[in-house]
């Protein structure tokens, strides 16, 4: 089959479907590859590199939309676009078809199917196909880089022969994707890094990633579906309010990402918390697409407010890193054709029964497919803490002596063997059993910290000290160095002194080879 | 003289304990050992300080006999402790770093045999018999020294001879052999009662044979055990040897010989206790012996041929510097190999490359405890790069390339994930995780456990066939050739 990449004609649109790379990728599944002429050019990809990699460069867009089996763009085409394509071809890449529902209509008359990158579902099998975190990654990233451009001072703290500089003081609300890369951003720059999430389970994730997690004394779960926020009570949005007002005056940048899928984005910064904030403070929206979670955010614009605080609602922060962007997107795309190639041989099968494709699919055969029938769909699971956990019973195994039962046998023989000891053996006995009893006490406490890499000269310290039983030998030794006690004993502290010598010379030179580094 | 000799014994004792405390750190470990042998010299002194004037000897009533020495029997044991002293210093000289094991495994049943020699001695010294409780105990002790002491000797000299390869390395494993095992020591059990009742001289031939059952006992225990658990079996020959110089201390009677006993026993019996919970075993079995036999399910998930890749030297230099962080897993086939030296080269060459390069011991690694970390010592490793399992296991997510160098079952994924596995659930070095792991061996065979290895089929390992030492060689000059 036949696939065209054309070049975006969004306006300010960098990215790219497909790269050289991902084009090499897709020529392997047994594709042939249409580029537009410049298609690559705004993220630094030019025409050349996509021939090197097999792609046939067409000049003009329009051969490309009407000649190709499938097309892969980035963002939805226009309706002219649309109509030149022909039926039975597939369509992949961002429709938004909750948006675009003349579009999604127009595609659906012509027989296109339509495999939309932002109705991926959110499963786990999806997620190497899941262009909005791709896309949301990037934009958390470039979110901190234009605040740091329009941010006057450093992001780490330093101390320097001139003075002191005091860390920037980041504040991020949401912690999804975009939100978790602006977190590890940020940090990675040495900023202190607070953040801000309705979804206790995110709790950990934003720790991982440095940051504080700010928390509010208020239960309630902002878990909704599919692991994205819902809207919260107006208790909690009252907690929340007052939180980022006392944090607005004392953080140098605010980046927000807060959205709830199908509804325009909360206001969370208010007007006069913008105006509390410090002169030379930065808040990027990335929710600005969405009406923005600043009230005076501007969608599409930067300004600095007249109070001095810069306020960025660029919706584009993807395309503005258009070459990592394309190169995501186009991996998206590949793994995407690559499942649905499962022969490799340049045919895309259309199966209803993926789930992966089901809710991918927009259009198909004439038929608007979107919504998707729901899947139950997994969202990180929160430790259930909260419920009293049943304490389970104690177990009982038959046969199986519960632990007080063992503790007490042991206990009543020792009773009796110490009664016995007691009553019947003679006093030196006992003695030596108090002597032997308490050594191997010593012997427990000295050797139980032992690191194991001094296992070995520990073992040949102890072999060579377990020769003491030469003292054994010389005690039996008699008058007549010729009668057989003094010869047995002989030969024993022979043997003994071999292990005394051998033990202690050989510990030592082991103990000679370890050395520390430097 | 007073009772200094008796005060010299105390501080004797307290110079031993300060000996196996110094012995558990490395910064401490070199005054350990010259405790140990400030020890010992004290305590012969003194020995010898009693048997010139007896007066003060503890025991020193009839019963004990202790005697004062006649010219003849100070020359003899002087002779002895100097022959003896030189063997040993030369045996400690000669030994090669990788034949420690055997070396250790030897000198235990030495002590196990000195302690039956001391055993009859003292038996010989109680001629004529005697009465009352006192008696009987004496007896008992006797016993239980001789008895000990075989099967500590017999113990380490069937140890000694598989750690060498005299012996093969199988577990042997005949019928019945608990019920063999409980038999032999309830005669001898009953030996000992018996002999309370009956004349020296049959007495005498009842302490031999149990002298002869317990040697039987002592090789059964040890030859019922698999060739990879000898870390274990080494130390519990080790705690054996402690236990069996107490028995003997019970019987001279002598407080220093029974707190050095004790000492060493409860010592060795720790690390045993500390190996046997790195492999998962159970301590009891262990103490018991044939514990390793259990494992003759071999090859269980045997489902038809698997593929595994091959690598060459060139391949595996490159991963290496391509890595910014190396963890070397070294087992027993480097010992055997005695590739130590050019692995340590290989670790210097990538640190200055600048690539992390450490080395990760498994607590069983090797056939005694701590064994690797020697031979690296004996290369010059410096032991601050040479990490335990608990200390490295997280840091395999991180890792461009793991070197396995003649290991097997302590890497081994499937004593994590496979339950019908023998070696379930033993921790192991997790180095799957690493992006590439280099396997050297011989051959595809399995390791002492006879387990098969999963790790080989993973796609991120490869195989690089040969004797370790040449393709440590050929790695080492592939990597000196990117300079």
């Amino acid at each position: 089959m036949k696939i065209f990449v054309p070049r975006e004609s969004f306006a300010n649109e960098c990215r790219v479907a497909a790269t050289p790379q991902s084009v090499k990728k897709l020529i392997k599944l047994g594709f042939q590859i249409q580029v537009q002429t410049g298609a690559g050019h705004a993220a630094s990809f030019p025409d050349a590199l996509y021939e090197e990699a097999g792609a046939v460069i067409l000049p003009q867009a329009q051969d490309g939309w009407r000649s190709a089996d499938i097309v892969i763009a980035v963002n939805p085409p226009s309706m002219e676009e649309a109509q030149l394509l022909k039926p039975e071809s597939v369509l992949v890449g961002f429709v938004w078809p909750a948006k675009n529902k003349e579009l999604v209509a127009q595609l659906a008359s012509q027989q296109v199917s339509t495999l939309a990158m932002d109705c991926v579902p959110r499963i786990s099998r999806a997620q190497k196909l899941d262009a909005l975190s791709s896309m949301a990654n990037i934009a958390g990233y470039r979110a901190v880089v234009e605040a740091a451009m329009a941010f006057g001072s450093f992001f780490t703290g330093q101390i320097t022969a001139a003075g002191k500089v005091p860390p920037a003081k980041v504040m991020v609300i949401g912690a999804g994707v975009a939100g978790l890369s602006a977190i590890g951003t940020a940090r990675g720059l040495g900023a202190v890094v607070r953040a801000f999430d309705t979804r206790p389970a995110v709790k950990d994730q934003v720790k991982s990633m440095g940051a504080e997690f700010l928390e509010l004394e208020f239960e309630e779960s902002g878990e909704g579906a599919g692991g994205y926020a819902k809207e919260m009570s107006p208790a909690f949005i009252k907690a929340e309010m007052e939180l980022f007002a006392a944090q607005a005056k004392e953080v140098d940048m605010i980046i927000t990402t807060a959205l709830i899928p199908g509804k325009p984005a909360p206001k969370l910064i208010l007007a006069d918390m913008v105006r509390s904030m410090k002169a030379g403070s930065v808040i990027v929206d990335l929710a600005a697409e969405q009406g923005g979670n600043c009230e005076l955010t501007r969608p599409g614009e930067k300004y600095v407010t007249d109070n001095g605080v810069t306020i960025i609602g660029y919706s584009d922060l993807p395309s503005r890193l258009p070459t990592q962007a394309s190169t995501l997107y186009a991996n998206n795309i590949v793994n995407l054709l690559t499942d649905m190639t499962p022969d490799k041989d340049g045919v895309v099968k259309i199966d209803l029964k993926d789930q992966v494709v089901r809710g991918t699919l927009v259009t198909h055969r004439g038929d608007v497919t979107w919504p998707p029938p729901s899947i139950a769909s997994p969202s990180p699971a929160i430790p259930a803490a909260k419920e009293p956990k049943p304490i389970p019973a104690a177990k009982k195994e038959p046969g199986v002596m519960s632990q007080p039962m063992v503790m007490g046998c042991v206990l009543i023989s020792a009773a009796i063997f110490l009664f016995t000891a007691g009553y019947f053996l003679p006093a030196q006995f006992v003695g030596h059993l108090t002597v032997l009893v308490l050594a191997c006490f010593i012997g427990w406490q000295v050797v139980w910290n032992v690191t194991p890499a001094l296992h070995t000269p520990l073992m040949s310290v102890t072999n060579a000290i377990s020769g003491i039983i030469v003292i054994g030998g010389i005690m039996q030794m008699g008058a007549n160095w010729y009668s057989a006690s003094s010869l047995l004993a002989a030969v024993a502290v022979l043997i003994a002194s071999i292990n005394i010598a051998g033990g202690f010379l050989v510990t030592q030179r082991m103990l000679g080879m370890f050395r520390k580094q430097g | 003289m007073g009772s200094l000799p008796l005060v010299w014994w105390l501080v004797a004792s307290v110079c031993f304990i300060f000996s196996l405390g110094g012995l558990s750190r490395h910064e401490t470990s070199r005054r350990g050992n010259l405790f140990g042998m400030i020890g010992m010299a004290l305590a012969i002194i003194a020995a010898f300080c009693f048997k010139l004037f007896p007066a003060h000897a503890p025991g020193h009533d009839e019963a004990h006999g202790v005697e004062i020495l006649s010219t003849g029997s100070l020359i003899l044991l002087l002779a002895t402790i100097g022959i003896g002293g030189v063997i040993g210093s030369i045996l400690a000289k000669r030994v090669e770093m990788t034949q420690m094991p055997e070396l250790v495994a030897i000198l235990h049943s030495f002590v196990g045999l000195a302690a039956v020699l001391v055993g009859l001695a003292n038996f010989c010294n109680m001629y004529g018999g005697g009465e009352g409780a006192e008696y009987v105990i004496h007896l008992l002790e006797i016993g239980a020294g001789i008895f000990i002491g075989g099967i500590t000797f017999t113990g380490s000299v069937v140890a000694w001879g598989k750690l060498n390869g005299k012996f093969t390395s199988k577990p042997l494993v005949i019928p019945n052999r608990h019920l063999a095992n409980l038999a032999m020591l309830l005669t001898c059990l009953v030996l000992i009662l018996l002999v309370i009742w009956v004349n020296w001289w049959i007495a005498f031939f009842f302490l031999i044979i149990i002298m002869l059952i317990s040697f039987v006992l002592g090789a059964h225990l040890v030859l019922a055990i698999g060739g990879a658990d000898m870390p274990v079996v080494v130390s519990m020959l080790n705690s054996y040897s402690g236990w069996a110089a107490a028995a003997v201390g019970f019987m001279l009677p002598n407080d220093l010989l029974i707190v050095t006993g004790a000492l060493v026993g409860s010592s060795g019996a720790i690390l045993s206790y500390i190996m046997c919970r790195a492999m998962n075993r159970s301590f009891i079995s262990v103490i018991l012996g044939g514990f390793g036999g259990e494992s003759s399910v071999a090859g269980s998930g045997d489902d038809g041929p698997k593929t595994y890749h091959t690598t060459n030297v060139e391949e595996t230099a490159e991963w290496l510097v391509n890595s910014d962080e190396v963890i070397i897993i070294p087992g027993y086939g480097m010992a055997v190999a005695q590739a130590q030296h050019p692995i340590r080269e290989i670790c210097e060459l990538l640190q200055k490359r600048g690539v992390l390069a450490r080395f990760a011991i498994h607590p069983v690694a090797g056939r005694l405890p701590g064994h690797m970390n020697v031979l690296l010592a004996e290369a010059n490793v410096p032991y601050d790069i040479v990490l335990e399992m608990e200390e490295i296991n997280e840091d395999f997510c991180n890792t461009g390339t793991v070197l396995v160098i003649g290991a097997n079952d302590i890497v081994n994924p499937g004593a994590q994930d496979d339950p019908s596995s023998p070696i379930f659930g033993m921790p192991v070095l997790e180095c799957w995780k690493a992006q590439h792991v280099v396997i050297l061996k011989r051959s595809m065979a399995t390791g002492y456990s006879g387990v098969d290895n999963p790790l080989f089929y993973k796609e991120n390992s490869s195989m690089l066939f040969g004797d370790a030492k040449s393709s440590i060689d050929g790695v080492l000059n592939a990597l000196r050739g990117m300079a």
